[in-house]
């Protein structure tokens, strides 16, 4: 099988693909991003959580206009996964007020979204009607 | 000497609009000069200059202005902070005022963003072919915006109207909209805004989407302007002439805040907290109560960012934004007038101006100096300003009862 890469480094491929977050050791504050320190209780120690697959909706927009390169309409949304807050698209439904609404059961979906010049193929994530 | 009596001496704002023979320099020493005028003091009277420009932060904003108003030697804070720029710069003015440093300060807010179109998102995208690198804090091979969430500001503040329907039992598009209605409804009087077009909901919900649910009209209007403020304390007030101590306000509560940690706050900009933080410390600094408000100017950067802030400003109980907006009480003939200016939505944002521009527009009231637009026997009014990163600037004011 061609090689895979995650389009971020928090997504971890494999069987079950699932988010992966950097948690507080101290305080349990959760983050995505790589840390200097914890911004809620400002140790420096942490340890790598799975957040959960399932979530539920709990904010959405419907972009319409976006910067050149960025294909329009797409469902920008927060996810609500076992308490843990997701930044990412709803996908594999239709991006309409009718088909997206606030409060509708997700799971995590991955799916490729590109490949470079050595044949590695980038996959993304997005959440679709559970 | 260090004093807690803060007063509004002189302020002033350009019209906003599209004014395509001027710079920043032109714009913010149009504000600048009038605000001196106003005061009726000149560039040797003041102490400190606070000088707000966000698009070209760096290029020594203030400097360029004392060029063309004064060259007086006084030091001056290049101020930037996203949409709070403007409360920010007049901050700062005020506490170097606070501190018994200066007698007098001035906070100038300018800038250019005409045309400027879709702010956020974007971002440097990768040639297709080329190896695949993670790269920055999130190790990315591509892009995010557009594919993990959205960087636009319409979007961002989509969601935070959004969510608070999620959170207290539903929201409709209608709602926004009609929130939008109103300001522009407002903006007919106001012949400084940049937009003084009544919209009918048809209109505004038929109009081109930009981000659910903000469709165009729903947004702040992108364009240029500036607003210019001089502040002084009691004690130097009281050495001026009546007709100055008359016209000046109080300032009773000037706040800045950041936001502090929540979950999710770096998820989706949490413009809740910092907002409610910043109006607990100035109700309680100004010695008011949100009913004690005759008027209020508040960051509708969107139609669906006016409705969270009713509830971060305690203008209602909690939860209770969509009833009291549906009561017609955030009107002009309502009990709480919000944005009678037209707001961020036709007033415009150019965006460092916008943070002394609405506290332009509460004191033009207080002053009873209004025209067509006053509300009756204003007294006391807050200026809201919130700039995501994010910051949080809240200004009670209240007229001088001489």
């Amino acid at each position: 099988m061609a090689k895979q890469i995650p389009h971020v480094d928090y997504l971890e491929l494999g069987d079950k693909p699932h988010l992966v977050a950097n948690e507080c050791t101290s305080c349990g504050a959760r983050f995505f991003d790589r840390r200097n320190a914890c911004a809620k209780c400002f140790k420096n120690d942490f340890k790598k959580v799975a957040i959960s697959t399932d979530g539920i909706l709990k904010s959405f927009t419907i972009v319409a206009f976006a910067a050149p390169g960025v294909p329009v309409p797409f469902v920008a949304g927060i996810i609500d996964c076992g308490g843990t807050s997701v930044r990412g698209n709803v996908v594999n439904t239709e991006p309409s007020p009718e088909k997206v609404t606030l409060g509708m059961k997700l799971r995590l979906t991955t799916f490729g979204i590109g490949t470079d010049e050595e044949g590695t193929e980038a996959i993304g994530f997005g959440f679709e009607p559970a | 000497m260090a004093s807690d009596d803060i007063w509004i001496l002189g302020i002033a704002m350009t019209k906003f609009g599209k004014h395509s023979d001027k710079d920043i320099v032109d714009l913010g020493s149009e504000a600048a000069i009038a605000a001196l005028a106003d005061a009726g003091v000149t560039m040797a009277d003041i102490g400190i200059l606070a000088a707000g420009n966000l698009m070209g932060a760096g290029a020594g904003f203030g400097q360029q202005l004392q060029k063309q108003i004064g060259q007086t030697g006084i030091p001056v804070y290049n101020v930037a902070n996203a949409c709070a720029t403007g409360a920010t710069a007049l901050r700062t003015a005020i506490m170097a005022v606070k501190s018994g440093e200066v007698r007098m300060g001035l906070a100038v807010g300018a800038e250019k963003l005409s045309g400027a179109g879709l702010l956020g998102g974007g971002g440097v995208s990768k040639k297709d072919g080329n190896k695949f690198e993670p790269r920055g804090r999130f190790g990315s091979v591509l892009p995010t915006d557009g594919r993990i969430g959205t960087d636009t500001m319409p979007g961002t503040f989509a969601q935070v109207g959004m969510e608070y329907g999620h959170k207290y039992g539903g929201v409709s598009f209608e709602l926004f909209a009609k929130i939008s209605e109103k300001n522009h409804a407002h903006s007919v009087l106001n012949p400084m805004a940049a937009y003084q077009k009544r919209f009918t909901l048809d209109e505004i919900m038929n109009d081109m989407m930009i981000a659910y649910p903000n469709t165009r009209p729903m947004c702040s209007a992108n364009c240029d302007g500036a607003a210019a403020a001089v502040v002084t304390s009691g004690e130097v007030l009281r050495t001026l002439s009546k007709e100055q101590q008359r016209r000046a306000i109080k300032v009773s509560a000037s706040v800045l805040t950041t936001d502090p940690y929540e979950e999710a706050c770096q998820i989706l900009p949490d413009v809740n907290t910092l907002t409610r933080n910043a109006a607990k410390i100035a109700y309680e600094q100004a010695g008011v109560s949100p009913s004690d408000l005759d008027l209020v100017e508040l960051h509708d950067c969107f139609a669906t960012a006016e409705l969270v802030h009713y509830d971060n400003l305690m203008l209602c109980p909690e939860g209770g934004a969509v009833d009291f907006f549906m009561s017609g009480a955030t009107w002009r003939d309502g009990s709480m007038p919000v944005n009678v200016s037209g707001g961020l939505e036709s007033k415009g944002h150019p965006i460092a101006a916008t943070g002394i521009a609405n506290i332009w527009e509460v004191c033009h009231h207080l002053r009873n100096e209004a025209g067509d637009r006053q509300i009756k026997d204003a007294k006391v009014g807050l200026a809201h300003v919130i700039g995501l990163g994010s910051a949080c600037g809240i200004h009670i004011l209240e007229r001088s009862g001489l």
